[in-house]
């Protein structure tokens, strides 16, 4: 099986499913002649013809109703949106128009339409190209949020976002595009969206995460392994609709949970999950919640991005709190 | 001042259509299909009808048996002489106005009424099952409009996209993102400026310092041209074109459709708070039925017991659909779940449960 970075996973995603649908186009900006900024869409231009693989004029608004009107024809859009920061303009059409078509309609017509985007911080990137403002868009009534956190589930969830029949954003974690690798066979297989991923089983202690910093809780997870903390960490991977189930299981089992998220704190999508655990699984608790998250100021430019960035210090640290909590 | 010895490197020409003057006589010879006087009565009826309709919704409003509803009072000609000129299988993408527009395509009037009477099932719509439900956030389906077409000239199908706004919406980079992709693409696409003057209070001047709407088509690279809104023969003939260039691969045009809203901007607006009474009794001249019903007595095509029998017969229509309308059944509460996915996702199931145990309330 040959070893992919997340971002070649995800290129390879596109390609499998542009050549078994062809309903599937892929537009925006640099996608096509240049392959995307991130190369997540390179040779399929030159696979899949122009027509197919479109760069648009410099206009997210543009390329998210375009994906809309695509999707209600029956045309499975992906389109890219460069940063997550550039993402904002496309608010209005996700809101008032893709997620919510098919109730509009009540299923004369639908959307089904992915848009990709880069999400997070740490590649030393200019203002506005290093955003988490996931729990924004898991806020939006009939939207599907997806991000992966490995190659593998990066083509998996890839697939089956492409091909399920309603909206989804799909956030792909940017500072770990190259830095993950991973075994991925192009078999197109997808992966189910709305499931968890439990990625390491663990009895103490419940730590949950999504998207790049999944990353730090697997390190910190191995550095308590090394103190005899034996830690549960579950990638949530699909934010909206997710998967209560697995969380609600696995904090009842161990009773105690760490929430980790690249996002600020207040708002961001752990609490979220914190009131899920609070409503469905507080007598199981033997200690309180914790959040380890950004904090609620502004992403700051790169020479203070990494004290953003939840560490494995900072996971490890809390941990010990929540499991020293008598 | 720029230097009067520079080259011109471009020039650009904007055209007005209009063929009946506002009391109803010929301006210039009038086109092929306006020959044909069943088309022309076709068009006055679907006029007549909207009018009738719209302002029997509005005393629905009244005595609250409607929400909000935005009346198309004065703006009859454009609403359906853009509609007459579009195929079954072609796309409609309209605003929350153009009730005359969904009316010809098929939508029948319970649904709209059903619609405004708050009810998402007013939305299945007997009309084309690929048109547009009303698009409420102003502009916002025009980018939606290019991505139909798009998929028209991909498939390399015969069909046009045809998307109604505002002139309020030309103020909005949606409107204008689209027009710029559309000309870059040569989509088969119509573009519809109802100009009518007012976005709510704010009048066109506050709105544009441009002389038309139609020119900001030019920027885009394709034709814009204005039209009498009040004039329907000149709204198809318009129409008729643009849709066939578009259909044949010449791509897209913008047609503003000058007109005047005669009504509030809806039941749940007044006008006398910002516009001037005269203003409105002025252009109440210029209106559309009035307009073509002159030309139609003028060829003796129409009369006096034609028109009471053509209102009788709206009348009977409008009221047989607001009985069916009143007597809709009301929607099971947890059907609110019931198109939000193609299938319920299970996180939601339980609240679903909670709705149609009526445990909520």
């Amino acid at each position: 099986m040959p070893e992919l970075t997340l971002v070649e996973a995800i290129n390879l995603a596109l390609a499998r499913a542009m050549e078994e649908d062809a309903n599937v186009v892929v537009l925006g900006e640099d996608v096509g002649v240049n392959g995307g900024v991130f190369r997540a869409t390179v040779g399929l231009q030159q696979r899949f013809g122009a027509e197919r693989v479109i760069d648009t004029p410099l206009a997210e608004l543009l390329i998210s109703g375009l994906c809309v009107g695509m999707a209600a024809q029956g045309l499975r859009p992906v389109g890219e949106i460069q940063f997550m920061g550039f993402l904002y303009p496309c608010i209005d059409q996700l809101v008032n128009h893709a997620s919510r078509l098919r109730n509009r309609t009540q299923g004369r017509l639908s959307c089904p339409m992915v848009l990709r985007t880069p999400h997070g911080g740490g590649i030393r990137a200019p203002e506005h190209h290093s955003e988490s403002t996931e729990a924004m868009l898991a806020h939006i009534p009939g939207l599907r949020v997806v991000m992966p956190s490995s190659p593998e589930r990066a083509y998996g969830l890839l697939l089956a976002s492409i091909r399920d029949p309603d909206p989804v954003v799909f956030l792909e974690p940017t500072r770990i595009y190259r830095a993950a690798k991973g075994q991925v066979e192009d078999t197109g297989e997808a992966l189910p969206l709305d499931v968890a991923f439990v990625l390491r089983k663990g009895r103490d202690v419940t730590l949950i995460s999504w998207g790049a910093v999944v990353k730090e809780t697997l390190a910190a997870a191995d550095e308590l392994a090394a103190q005899s903390i034996d830690a549960e960490v579950i990638d949530l991977a699909t934010l909206k609709p997710y998967d209560e189930e697995t969380v609600v299981a696995s904090v009842t089992k161990t009773g105690r949970c760490v929430i980790v998220h690249e996002a600020a704190r207040t708002g961001g999508f752990g609490a979220e999950i914190a009131a899920l655990i609070a409503e469905r699984g507080l007598t199981s608790l033997l200690a309180p919640i914790a959040r380890v998250t950004g904090y609620d100021t502004v992403m700051p430019l790169p020479r203070l991005e990494q004290r953003y960035i939840p560490s494995v210090a900072r996971i490890v640290a809390a941990t010990h709190k929540v499991c020293e909590f008598a | 001042m720029a230097d009067e010895g520079l080259p011109v490197i471009a020039r650009f020409e904007v055209h007005r259509r209009s063929y009946l003057a506002p009391d109803g006589t010929v301006l210039r010879p009038l086109p092929d299909f306006a020959s044909d006087m069943s088309k022309l009565l076709a068009l006055y009826r679907g006029m007549v009808l909207t009018r009738a309709f719209d302002l029997k919704a509005v005393s629905l409003q009244r005595t609250g048996r409607l929400g909000t509803y935005a009346v198309s009072l004065g703006q009859e000609a454009v609403s359906v002489g853009i509609a007459s000129a579009m195929r079954e299988e072609d796309v409609l993408l309209p605003s929350y106005r153009d009730n005359g527009t969904l009316l010809w395509r098929g939508t029948k009037m319970e649904e709209i009424l059903l619609f405004w009477g708050g009810d998402e099932r007013g939305n299945l719509s007997s009309g084309p099952a690929h048109d547009f439900p009303y698009c409420i956030p102003v502009g916002s389906q025009a980018p939606q409009a290019a991505g139909v077409a798009y998929a028209f000239k991909l498939r390399k199908e015969p069909r046009v996209a045809v998307c109604l706004f505002g002139d309020g919406a030309t103020s909005k980079g949606d409107v204008w993102e689209a027009m710029n992709f559309a000309g870059v693409h040569k989509l088969p696409l119509l573009f519809v400026a109802n100009n009518n003057q007012w976005a709510i209070s704010v009048p066109l001047k506050l709105q544009t310092a441009s002389q038309t709407l139609a020119q900001k088509a030019i920027a885009a690279g394709f034709i814009g041209e204005q039209v009498d809104g009040n004039d329907v023969i000149a709204v198809r003939a318009a129409a008729e074109e643009a849709i066939a260039q578009a259909r044949a691969g010449g791509g897209p045009r913008l047609i503003e459709a000058l007109t005047y809203r005669l009504s509030d901007h809806t039941t749940a607006d007044d006008a006398a708070r910002y516009r001037p009474p005269e203003e409105v009794q002025t252009r109440w001249k210029e209106e559309p039925i009035a307009r073509l019903r002159a030309y139609l007595v003028s060829q003796k095509a129409w009369g006096k017991a034609q028109e009471e029998e053509l209102a009788a017969e709206c009348q009977k229509e409008i009221e047989a659909a607001i009985e069916r309308y009143l007597a809709s059944s009301p929607r099971a509460p947890e059907t609110m779940f019931d198109h939000l996915y193609a299938e319920l996702p299970r996180a939601y199931a339980s609240q679903r449960g909670e709705l149609s145990r009526g445990s909520d309330a």
